[in-house]
Formats: C-alpha cells, sequence, structure tokens
C-alpha cells in the first residue's frame, strides 16, 4: 500500500508521535521548530484527505487490517475532512506564533513542555474527528481534554490554574457523561463501530436504556461545546489561559463538542430518532438561543476582552445548536458553516488578544486606549474579525447568518429568526465598545508600536480568510452541502 | 415483575447509579480541592461499576478459556473500562498536580478562600 492510503492513520499518528519526540529536545528553539513542522505536515494530510473524500467519497480506513465491526475503523465524509482542516490548519498558523508568545505568556517552568503538549491536544482533537469507532472517540476526547487542562495551566496568572481545576471538573464530568451513553449503546447493540451500532439502533430504540443512553451524550456534549447553561468552565479558562492557546481552543475545543453532537446525533442516533421521537430540538434550540443572547449580553459588561470574547463564544455555540436543533438541511450547514467560519474569527480575535498582552502587558479595556493609532495592523484585525462576529456582509460570518436565519423560517419559526438578528446586533455594542476606545481616545504617550510580525501575521491570514471565504463560499457551503447530503439531511 | 425484583434485579446497576449521584453530589457541594476530586474518582467508580455489570453472563465464568466452562462473561466492557480506569489515573494525578500548583501560589485549597484572595 502507498503512503497516500495511509493519510488517515498518518494524520492522528504524526501529532501523536511528535509529541514524546518534542518532550525530547532540550532546545526550545528546536521545540518550537519541530511542533510548527509538524503541525504543518499534518494540515497538509488533512487537505489531501479533503481532497480525496470530495473527488472519491468517504473514505474507510482499518487500522491492522481487522474487518471494520471489530477492529478500530476511521471513517471519513466531508464532515469530518472540514472539521479536521479547521483543526489542524488553526495549528498550522499559530504554532508558529509560539516562538515569541510563550515567553510572555505561559509560566517559566512550563515552557519547555508547551509544544509537546499542544501537540498532544492537536492529535487527541484530529482523533475525535476521524474515528469511526465510538469507544476510540472517548479515547481521544480524554486524550485532548488531559492536555487543554495542562495548557490552561500554563497561564502566568495564579487565576489559571484555578481555571484549570473547574475545566478539569467539569470537563471530566463531561467526558463520563459521554461514557455512560456509550456504555448504554452499547448494552443494547453489541456493538462499538457507529456505522454498525446506527444500523442495529432502530430495532431497540424505543427501550429506556437507549433514550439514557442518548440523554447522557447529549449532556455530556454540550458541556464539552460549553452550550448555554453548562458553558461556565469556559470564561475563566479562556481568560487566564495563555492568549495563544485560547486563541487554538477558541476556534477548535468548542467546536469538536458540536462536531460529536452532529456526529451522535445524524450518524449513531439517527436523525429521525432523535428530532422526531426524542424531539431534542426542543432542548437544543431554547438554550442554544437563550445562551445566543445571555452570552452577547454579558460579554457587554467585560472589562477583561478575553473573558468578553470568551462569552461571545457561549453566544457563538448558542447559534450552533441552535441550528443543529432546527433539524433541516438549511441548519445542518449553517452549523457545519458556522462551526468554521466562527473557528477562524475566535482565532483571529484571540490572537489580537496576544499581539495586544505582548505590548501592553494586558487586555482590559484601558490597555486598548489609542491602539487604532498605536498598533493599526492589530486593530485592523479586531475591525474586521469583530464585523465578522456581528455578521457584516462579505465576512464569513453573514454567510453563516444567512443559513441560520433562513433555517429558522424553513422550520416556520420566525420569531426565532428575529431573536437571532437580535443577538447579533447586540455583538455590535460589545465590539464598537472596544473599537471606541482604540480610534476615538487619546493614546498614551509613546511612538507606534506594532506587535512582532510573528504574532500579527497569523492575526492577519485569519482575518484575511475571513474575508475571502465570505465573497468565495465555495469551501465552506459547498463541502458542509455535501456533508449534510450526506448525513442524511432532515428527518 | 414487582419492587422488589426491581432493586434485586439491577443491584449492581442501581450500586453505580447511587455511586453516580454520590460522586456528583460530592464534587458539587465540597469546596475542598481534595474533596472534589476524591468526588470525581467515586463519580467515575460508579461508571466502572456499570460497566463491569453489563458485561456479566449469567453463569457465565470468568472470560479465560477452560476446558470445563461453557459460558463465559464478556471480555469487550473489561477491556474498555481498564482503558477508562486509565484515563481515571491521569485525571487524578493531574488534578492533583493542579492541586498542588494552587496551594503553593494561593496558600490555600479552599474554594471561598480563594474567592477571597483573588478579589482583594
Amino acid at each position: 500500500m502507498g503512503l497516500l492510503q495511509q493519510l488517515p492513520a498518518l494524520q492522528v499518528a504524526v501529532p501523536l508521535i511528535g509529541a514524546p519526540f518534542c518532550a525530547l529536545m532540550v532546545r526550545p528553539r528546536l521545540a518550537w521548530m519541530f511542533a510548527v513542522a509538524v503541525a504543518w505536515i499534518t494540515f497538509a494530510i488533512s487537505i489531501a484527505l479533503l481532497e480525496q473524500v470530495l473527488d472519491a467519497g468517504p473514505i474507510h480506513y482499518t487500522m491492522g487490517g481487522w474487518p471494520e465491526i471489530l477492529g478500530i475503523a476511521y471513517v471519513i465524509d466531508p464532515l469530518n475532512a472540514l472539521i479536521m482542516v479547521l483543526v489542524s490548519g488553526m495549528a498550522a498558523i499559530i504554532m508558529p506564533a509560539t516562538r515569541i508568545g510563550i515567553d510572555v505568556e505561559v509560566v517559566h517552568r512550563a515552557r519547555h513542555l508547551f509544544h509537546t503538549v499542544a501537540l498532544l491536544a492537536l492529535a487527541g482533537m484530529l482523533g475525535i474527528a476521524i474515528t469511526g469507532d465510538i469507544f476510540n472517540l472517548y479515547v481521544f476526547l480524554e486524550i485532548s481534554s488531559l492536555a487543554s487542562y495542562a495548557l490552561v495551566a500554563m497561564g502566568v496568572d495564579r487565576r489559571a490554574t484555578r481555571a484549570a481545576f473547574h475545566y478539569l471538573v467539569q470537563g471530566t464530568i463531561g467526558a463520563t457523561f459521554i461514557l455512560v451513553g456509550i456504555g448504554l449503546a452499547y448494552m443494547m447493540t453489541g456493538t462499538l463501530n457507529m456505522a454498525d451500532m446506527a444500523a442495529r439502533l432502530p430495532g431497540v430504540s424505543h427501550t429506556a436504556p437507549i433514550q439514557a443512553a442518548l440523554a447522557f451524550i447529549l449532556i455530556g456534549t454540550a458541556i464539552k461545546a460549553a452550550i448555554f447553561p453548562v458553558h461556565s468552565w469556559m470564561p475563566n479558562a479562556y481568560t487566564y489561559a495563555p492568549s495563544l492557546v485560547s486563541a487554538f481552543f477558541g476556534a477548535t475545543a468548542t467546536k469538536i463538542g458540536a462536531y460529536m453532537l452532529l456526529r451522535f446525533v445524524y450518524s449513531v442516533f439517527g436523525a429521525d430518532y432523535a428530532f422526531g421521537d426524542m424531539k431534542i430540538g426542543w432542548v437544543l434550540i431554547p438554550l442554544g438561543l437563550t445562551g445566543a443572547v445571555a452570552g452577547s449580553v454579558v460579554a457587554i459588561w467585560q472589562h477583561d476582552l478575553r473573558r468578553m470574547l470568551a462569552y461571545s463564544s457561549v453566544a457563538q455555540v448558542g447559534y450552533i445548536a441552535a441550528a443543529i436543533g432546527f433539524a433541516n438541511r438549511d441548519g445542518l450547514i449553517a452549523a457545519i458553516v458556522h462551526v468554521f467560519n466562527h473557528g477562524l474569527m475566535k482565532g483571529a480575535l484571540f490572537l489580537v488578544m496576544a499581539c495586544v498582552i505582548m505590548r501592553r502587558g494586558k487586555a482590559d479595556m484601558e490597555s486598548f486606549r489609542g491602539l487604532g493609532r498605536r498598533m493599526p495592523l492589530t486593530m485592523g484585525c479586531f475591525v474586521v474579525a469583530g464585523l465578522s462576529m456581528i455578521g457584516v456582509p462579505a465576512t464569513v460570518g453573514f454567510v453563516s447568518k444567512w443559513y441560520l436565519v433562513s433555517s429558522a423560517l424553513d422550520a416556520g419559526l420566525w420569531p426565532l429568526a428575529l431573536v437571532i438578528v437580535a443577538a447579533s446586533l447586540i455583538a455590535i455594542i460589545y465590539i464598537w465598545r472596544v473599537v471606541d476606545v482604540a480610534y476615538f481616545t487619546d493614546p498614551p504617550p509613546g511612538a507606534r508600536d506594532e506587535a512582532p510580525a510573528m504574532l500579527v501575521i497569523p492575526a492577519v491570514v485569519l482575518c484575511a480568510l475571513c474575508i475571502v471565504l465570505g465573497v468565495w463560499t465555495d469551501l465552506t457551503v459547498g463541502v458542509a452541502d455535501t456533508a449534510a447530503r450526506l448525513l442524511g439531511g432532515a428527518p | 415483575m414487582n419492587a422488589v425484583e426491581f432493586v434485586m434485579g439491577h443491584a449492581l446497576q442501581w450500586g453505580s447509579v447511587a455511586l453516580l449521584m454520590i460522586g456528583l453530589y460530592i464534587v458539587m457541594t465540597r469546596g475542598n480541592l481534595i474533596k472534589k476530586v476524591a468526588g470525581l474518582n467515586i463519580f467515575q467508580g460508579g461508571v466502572f461499576l456499570f460497566y463491569i455489570s453489563i458485561a456479566n453472563v449469567r453463569d457465565g465464568t470468568a472470560p479465560i478459556v477452560h476446558e470445563d466452562a461453557v459460558l463465559y462473561s464478556n471480555p469487550l466492557p473489561h477491556v474498555l473500562i481498564l482503558t477508562a480506569i486509565v484515563v481515571a489515573v491521569a485525571t487524578t494525578s493531574l488534578a492533583l498536580a493542579l492541586i498542588v500548583r494552587i496551594r503553593e501560589s494561593y496558600g490555600s485549597i479552599e474554594e471561598d478562600e480563594m474567592a477571597e484572595a483573588d478579589m482583594g
């Protein structure tokens, strides 16, 4: 077999095996170069996989040649191929910035292990996305979660360790809920392969264990995706983690939670059962939209801008949850596209925070005074990504909001479309607050001091993508459309 | 099926639900971080018990090949839960390591005292 056939295994194996090697490299510069190389190789693999999937349909890869039902199978369809491009792409864009970023924002004694843990988190997330085995998903979930807790704890502020501890407790509860759900589903079907389980579930779907399994998995993934009201680990974790870590997790970690929800609902339990019989839409839509409004309102009052962005993430995850809950084709497209698009903008915004912290030491409203003139490029990025967050036309935010609103209308719930638009309008307030301070107040004395190029360039790249993919929507919407069709669309 | 049968017939499942509830209650109500970790362990213990209980086959013996045995328990959940136990060990050790760091920087492992220290 050629190398091309082994790409699914390499997608996870390269960062997973790269991590311990990274730990052996004593010189920080070397470890950084190695981690960057691994991230870019992983990104290249994910793009190759996406192309293969779009050309030739879903890929089935079996580990060690075992039959798919017995062994661990990797199954790649357009949905997880797109998620893997997002995750590895964010890693590839952010990893180069860590060389200078960690000198300011990571506690000294953890620095030599930063890249090792970052690669582990990357491997875990890619594993969650790629696997077609339900227990394997749990294992990768814990790999990425453990690495996430450690990364959050690396922040210089002592509150980072507290935030990491709370993240650990809540994350473990979430993962354990998923584990209980998996156990119940296994008990009734006798299989761990997702496709096989999906085929056997209809025969037993009226039983209490399966109903309980769906409930456990729904709650577990909701905690991991930080869907309101089980989002409370997120604001502190993203505020006190090193900003580059927040940039990576803000773009990927909650998105992996949303992906798991989609995968479980559509590929394991089936949309007919989950939305038709069990009516999980009645849970996801109210909670999602409450989160969207509440998250946006709370974001307005935050003094620390990283906390503001974290609450804005609560709101954005709310849109995704509601989009899944609408359970029609546009909703599915909106959820997938928004997972990708929100990753781009939140990544860019947290990178802006990293730039500001590099120059000002912190990221509260005070340190943004006059930054429009002091750090024009950084603030330019903030404005572009901020407009995208609001959903202004010609940005990626508009594309996902468009599908979201049209899916609410398709579902015959036009008042909810108004709620979505209103929540987007609230986003204008919290973005404008920052723009106002940065451009319309007098800067503190001193010359122009743009953040180092290594930090600004990744932010600029992500902002450029926000606009390019907002105008040219073939990639995201096209792939999401194919993915939605393959998942089976609406009940 | 009467009530007694319902409880006794699922004794292991009831036990695991009890452990899950006790663990979750400790995690939510205790302010001491070590106690929280202990609660988390009890919570995970409930899941271990649950997996072992679903592996059981009536009159089945341990899943080791033996000439007298005809019926074996299902070994797969045993293997799965072994993995989950390893994960729980890793989680606990990371949590304890974090508590050490918290104790170093706050001088306390009580939630309310830490919250007070961060306010001031």
